[in-house]
């Protein structure tokens, strides 16, 4: 345990929370995508994240991304007969994509992320300042 | 111990513990969003007494000769002193991290850590004076 397990442990966080960021992004880009590859309706994705011990010791809790889970609700139905996707009864299934808890998820991995470079920048900051111990 | 390592002894134990503190604080902030996370702190005072009483655990070298020195080093873990925060807000995940209260905290190991430097540095710098007249 020591100051540069800081910056492994800030890095953990930093890749966890684009991964977080990057769902994200998925969902809202495909918020309004009927047909998925495989032919069903996309699926809204979310990240789950767990402890990772990071250093030597395993003393120093970083953080990883476990899985990843697709929210299994039922898809949102529109009624849209013109659609090429559209059922016998004119309703297409949409994504089951909440863009209100997108943007409450982008917003709440930005401001994580912005405190683990913090973080790292004042673990950066003390350790040069070590390397001139003495002079 | 000699007179030069004890001189230096107090505020080198106290840099590392600042250093171990603020990794604590770290993991505290890069857990921030993990389900059931239990954010925890360094009882400082505690860890600095226990590391100078020696009473936490000290790794020793292996001796395989009867020559060979015992190069006992200080344990770099007050681990002893390790404490668990509660949350002021509890939230729904089980999680205990107030980030608000990291962030001071956070401030504050890394002050105890430039203090403990500028102590360390200015006792070098006496030694230095003392040598060199």
């Amino acid at each position: 345990m020591s100051l540069s397990d800081v910056f492994n442990v800030a890095a953990s966080a930093l890749s966890a929370q684009s991964q977080r960021l990057n769902a994200t992004a998925s969902n809202m880009a495909n918020a309004e995508s009927a047909g998925g590859p495989n032919g069903e309706v996309y699926k809204a994705r979310q990240v789950v994240f767990e402890v990772m011990p990071v250093g030597q010791d395993g003393q120093s809790a970083g953080v990883r991304v476990s899985r990843v889970v697709e929210d299994d609700s039922a898809p949102r139905r529109v009624y849209d007969p013109q659609h090429p996707l559209a059922d016998s009864d004119g309703y297409v299934n949409m994504p089951n994509v909440n863009p209100i808890d997108e943007m409450v998820n982008m917003i709440s991995a930005s401001r994580s992320y912005q405190n683990n470079v913090e973080v790292m920048n004042t673990a950066k900051t003390l350790m040069s300042k070590l390397l001139t111990l003495g002079n | 111990m000699n007179t030069l390592d004890a001189t230096l002894n107090f505020q080198e134990q106290a840099l590392k513990l600042s250093g171990q503190r603020q990794e604590m604080v770290a993991s505290n902030i890069a857990n921030a969003d993990t389900p059931n996370y239990q954010s925890v702190d360094l009882n400082f005072a505690e860890a600095l007494k226990n590391v100078q009483a020696g009473t936490s655990a000290t790794v020793a070298l292996q001796t395989t000769a009867p020559n060979h020195l015992p190069a006992l080093t200080a344990s770099l873990s007050g681990t002893d002193a390790v404490v668990y925060n509660t949350a002021p807000q509890p939230s729904l995940d089980g999680n205990t991290v107030d980030m608000d209260t990291q962030r001071a905290q956070f401030a504050e190991a890394t002050m105890h850590y430039q203090a403990a430097f500028t102590f360390l540095n200015g006792q070098i710098k006496t030694i230095m004076s003392a040598l060199q007249g």
